[in-house]
């Protein structure tokens, strides 16, 4: 069900932007109509399989391609005695080391599952056959599989966070508690798994690759093969699912495209669901210990928190477990410390809300046991010590309606009915728990640039770079153009997912949806301008004898403000005109920037701005509340029941931001009771690396998820007034779940999973 | 995976035959064969398709007991009228497993044939030992990650769970599994690992279970099948129990009660202490909890399976009591 009302906000004087319109290209896809990376009929096309290590640490000796090599269909077989002429790539900030040569099958192996190998044949299954046949010899060398066996880590100096004195205020506090909180490795598995398509045409290359960022991708292919940005097309249409692992192109891209251009042919490379657990990182594992100090009457004195998080042992990866920490609560004594952790593994890399998740999991598991200790409610004890500015930064928030979330998601809950004592509500064997998690996600912005495209019927068209992964950008363009020109959404058709394009930043770190909207409406409005300069100036015009100076649009159609003013549809208009179509390109980008400043905007994080560089400090918020229903006798948890609420700014369609928030709390339920990478201890192997037993929700396992919005359109935060909603969603609730556990059954369980047995 | 070569059987004698041939596995559903030949744990040279084969998919309730083709799909039987109100275990056993979609092609006799889930046994890259997949090899899960494998009935060659569900029903309620020429009492049918796990049942070369048979029995109609896990759906049983139960015209006496376990063993477990403990008794709390504790007797843990050790005598005593209407 759905508790938003449409609002109406903004200055597109409330056309189709903050309705419920439903997905755009939901049709397509329910349909198949709708082709993803792997389906594009290319002709002539070749398949590659991945080759795996088996081992943790150590280094390829030799390897024995003789059988795959004369195995039916086999084309070619890389390894890591191939050496091709391909250079290292800048990361996401834009550093690069020159002229050091790009390994995509290095000799050195850092983890079990790292790429050792790659056959290329006619046909998939043949090339999955001969990748059998790879005899690999390994010199092995010790390694460190888990990060319960690799000791304490380096603190990372630059995020330490400091204000007050903490030490001596948590020994002067009249309350303390102190405990210990851990996340498991955690998986994105997306519905859609990852690969390409790699095709040459001279220096030209073509990619279609599930993309978060086409232009951070293209940037990346054109890097390592030392090519024009221009010679790179990424082709992503459509993606499913990617939650941050699609934002960056990986070695097995480069693995495809080599062998596409040493064969001369196009080649598929679909990495499988089970190589996909190694192939690219998941959420690093991590811990961190909070240590709260509180005066008797339960106000916050001291906050603590000492974290860490696995990193591979060639690239260091933070997931900040104090993200949230500093900013969640009023507190006037602040010490934050984060360590990395080298253990055997793939790099971790970017999961929904990296840092903020875990880091909101201790914060609000921790404040909920302070609740305990004071002997306050858990919702009161958040309001008492409710952040009215940024703690952090000093500066005031943009917009901070977790209050208003925190009262209305308790109202809608009926958190008053709750019966204080853990253990005190069930229903037969049936123990029930109530808890809740609050969350929050910086907004980050960015750029964008969009195309507008008015054709001879007065259809328009919308380009952009900027992807569509399932979070509704289609929707919202359409929107958002068809206001600003006064179109109906149904006139618009989008094209998004081509590097080639309109430029875009990421789809990732909730910052697209606010940047493409503000340059959709900038491009649009300019279109519509040029419109109407157009109909007034052109000679034959019926508009240029109206003695109008300005025009209106309004349902695609043209006309004067004076009802009985001549009007003629944009059709007629592109008619009379001559013109078979009109071209718009604008972006948000400040005046006077440099065709190369330009480039690097979409194709660089560099110029992504924070949530506190401006004047204020910019956030999203959200608050979880959670029923769990736990068998006493079997230490199962079903969640049977949320409300949450969240200030996600102004939303542009209430009925996409919805599913997105949604989404992001079945996560948040997976995260809390189901998903945990399995790792060997004797060969770093993830050893539940499918579907089967990485265990994500089901729909048996999740309820009815009633979502409020209770945000107001924060123009610090955008062109448009929205706030990221991407993410934030899922941050806290993990916490929400664990505290209503604790609720439920009087058991602290401080690491997740809550499997059964940690209840028994 | 290897190229095989797939042909349909054009009768159940023309496939035992052929099964008898080296490299040659029967196919039915395929949901096991499809899933096993991508993780390269079954390699055939010639796969041959019974899953046409006529006269092998009927579901016949008789005053006898009930009679299930070895083709029937598992929803078939699941969403069965008669079985489910005869033989409750056996239809919610099945609406418990896998999913929809699974359900919906897998085959009683596959079902019943299935293999471990265990991650060591389903990847032969990464870990070549495995004395269920190469005799002699070595067991790669003691000392792993050992969550799901057994405790009951391992050996120190093989700790690898039965995954199955329905399979505890049936040997709950004696079920017979017929062959093309003879017919075996379920609790013979399943060999524990000892030192020769990669011998699973009485199977001989080219033998086919061309169906079951459940007899009828009182406790059979007042049975249930409980199944733990933390998933809410589409996962294998932490523990499961099967318990069927009989009770004296007083109403509280136990005339006939059958356990078994899934889940927690090296294949379907019959817990017959547990019956032989409460047989004659009163059927109360206290009774039902002190006997099942006896579920777990013999019971070894490895490493992170302990906790299946508690928790299989809350199951069993769960089960119990919801069927005596005390839970």
């Amino acid at each position: 069900m759905t508790l938003i009302e449409p609002r109406k906000h903004g200055d597109a004087s409330d056309g189709s932007l903050g309705r419920h319109v439903a997905r755009l290209d939901g049709r397509r896809k329910i349909t198949g109509a709708a082709t993803y990376a792997l389906e594009q009929p290319v002709e002539n096309l070749v398949h590659a399989v991945l080759v795996q290590s088996t081992i943790a640490s150590g280094r390829v000796v030799s390897v024995d391609k003789a059988a795959a090599e004369s195995s039916p269909g086999v084309l070619m077989v890389l390894t890591p005695d191939n050496v091709f002429n391909m250079m290292v790539a800048s990361d996401w900030n834009g550093n690069r080391v020159d002229k050091v040569p790009y390994l995509p099958l290095p000799a050195e192996v850092n983890y079990n599952g790292q790429a050792v190998a790659a056959v290329i044949a006619e046909t998939f299954e043949q090339a999955r056959e001969a990748a059998r046949l790879i005899k690999v010899q390994y010199e092995e060398t010790p390694a460190t599989t888990t990060i319960a066996e690799a000791g304490t880590g380096k603190v990372t100096g630059p995020m330490t966070v400091e204000w007050g004195d903490a030490e001596a205020a948590f020994e002067a506090a009249d309350i303390t508690i102190e405990a210990e909180y851990r996340t498991p490795r955690e998986y994105h598995v997306p519905i859609e798994p990852h690969g390409l398509i790699a095709s040459w045409q001279d220096d030209q290359l073509t990619i279609w690759e599930p993309s978060q960022w086409t232009h951070g991708m293209a940037r990346t292919y054109a890097e390592w093969f030392e090519i024009p940005f221009e010679h790179v097309r990424i082709i992503s249409p459509f993606i499913g699912g990617g939650f941050g692992s699609k934002g960056g192109a990986y070695f097995y891209g480069a693995v495809a495209a080599l062998a596409a251009r040493e064969l001369g042919r196009p080649v598929k490379l679909a990495v499988t669901r089970s190589q996909g657990f190694t192939a690219y990182g998941g959420r690093a594992s991590t811990r961190q210990t909070l240590k709260l100090g509180a005066s008797a009457d339960g106000v916050l004195q001291a906050v603590i928190h000492r974290g860490a998080n696995e990193t591979s042992t060639y690239a260091e990866f933070h997931e900040s477990t104090g993200a949230a920490t500093p900013i969640m609560y009023a507190v006037n004594n602040f010490s934050s410390q984060q360590s990395l952790i080298k253990v055997n593994t793939v790099t971790p890399g970017a999961l929904r809300a990296p840092g903020k998740n875990p880091s909101a999991y201790g914060i609000e598991c921790a404040i909920d046991e302070l609740s305990y200790a004071v002997g306050i409610d858990p919702l009161e004890i958040r309001l008492r010590n409710y952040a009215d500015h940024d703690y952090q930064s000093g500066k005031p928030w943009s917009t901070r309606k977790l209050r208003e979330a925190l009262m209305t998601g308790a109202e809608r809950f009926g958190w008053s009915k709750r019966s204080a004592a853990p253990r005190s509500m069930r229903d037969g064997r049936t123990l029930i728990g109530w808890g809740i998690g609050c969350g929050t996600f910086p907004n980050l912005t960015n750029s964008s640039e969009a195309m507008i495209r008015i054709l001879s019927d007065g259809s328009v068209e919308v380009e952009s770079a900027g992807i569509d992964m399932g979070q509704g950008t289609y929707t919202i363009v359409a929107q958002t153009a068809a206001d600003a020109l006064g179109v109906g959404v149904e006139q618009v058709d989008v094209k998004l997912g081509d590097s080639l394009s309109a430029g875009a930043p990421v789809a990732g770190g909730s910052m697209l949806a606010g940047s493409i909207t503000g340059a959709v409406h900038k491009a649009a409005q300019a279109a519509r301008e040029e419109l109407i300069g157009l109909a007034l100036n052109e000679q034959n015009s019926p508009f240029a004898t109206s003695g109008a100076n300005t025009l209106v649009i309004e349902n695609g159609r043209i006309k004067t403000s004076r009802e009985d003013g001549p009007s003629m549809s944009i059709g007629e208009l592109m008619a009379m005109l001559g013109r078979e179509s009109l071209e718009v390109k604008r972006n948000t980008l400040p005046e006077g920037t440099t065709p190369e400043e330009k480039q690097k905007a979409w194709t660089h994080m560099a110029k992504v701005r924070g949530p506190t560089a401006g004047d204020f400090s910019i956030h999203s918020w959200g608050a979880h509340f959670i029923e769990v229903r736990v068998d006493e006798d079997f230490g199962t948890v079903r969640v049977s029941r949320i409300v949450s609420a969240f200030d996600c700014g102004r939303l542009y369609n209430p009925k996409l931001a919805e599913s997105q928030l949604r989404g992001g709390i079945i996560m948040g339920i997976g995260q809390a009771l189901l998903e945990e990478g399995l790792v060997d201890p004797r060969n770093g192997r993830v050893v539940n690396n499918n579907l089967g037993d990485y265990l994500v929700p089901t729909n048996a396992d999740v309820p009815l998820i009633e979502i409020l919005s209770v945000g107001e359109p924060d123009f610090e935060a955008s062109v448009l007034g929205g706030k990221g909603v991407g993410e934030v969603g899922i941050v806290g609730v993990a916490p929400a779940i664990a505290n209503a556990v604790f609720h439920a059954t009087g058991k602290r369980v401080r690491d997740l999973p809550i499997t059964l047995e940690k209840l028994l | 995976m290897k190229d095989f070569t797939y042909s349909r059987a054009a009768s159940l004698e023309d496939a035992g035959l052929r099964a008898k041939e080296a490299g040659v596995l029967l196919m039915a559903g395929g949901t096991t064969l499809l899933d096993l030949a991508k993780c390269g744990v079954t390699e055939p040279d010639a796969v041959i398709d019974i899953g046409r084969l006529a006269g092998l998919a009927d579901i016949r309730l008789s005053d006898d007991g009930l009679h299930i083709g070895t083709l029937a799909r598992m929803s078939d039987v699941a969403d069965h009228q008669g079985v489910k109100s005869a033989f409750p275990a056996i239809a919610q056993s099945l609406s418990l497993a896998a999913s929809p979609q699974l359900r919906n092609m897998a085959t009683i006799g596959g079902n019943l044939l299935q293999r471990t889930r265990c991650a060591y046994f389903r990847d032969p890259g990464a870990f070549p030992a495995c004395n269920k997949r190469q005799p002699g090899s070595g067991c790669s899960a003691l000392g792993g990650v050992t969550r799901n494998h057994a405790v009951l009935g391992t050996s120190p060659h093989c700790i690898a769970s039965y995954p199955g569900d329905l399979a505890a029903a049936l040997i709950a309620l004696d079920a017979v599994v017929e062959l093309q020429d003879r017919k075996i009492p379920i609790a013979n049918f399943f060999l524990e690992p000892g030192d020769t796990p990669h011998i699973e049942t009485v199977l001989q070369p080219g033998e086919i279970v061309t169906g079951l048979f459940i007899p009828a029995s009182p406790a059979a109609h007042c049975s249930t099948y409980l199944k733990v896990r933390d998933r809410a759906s589409y996962e294998f049983a932490a523990a499961s129990a099967a318990v069927a139960l009989d009770l004296h015209e007083d109403g509280r006496t136990i005339r006939d009660l059958r356990v078994a376990l899934g889940g927690v063993a090296t294949t379907p477990w019959r817990a017959r202490s547990v019956e032989q403990a409460l047989i004659g008794k009163t059927l109360d709390e206290s009774n039902v909890a002190q006997a099942s504790r006896l579920a777990t007797e013999g019971a070894v843990p490895h490493g992170d399976n302990h906790y299946k050790i508690d928790l299989v005598p809350r199951v069993v005593t769960r089960a119990i009591l919801t069927l005596g209407g005390l839970a």
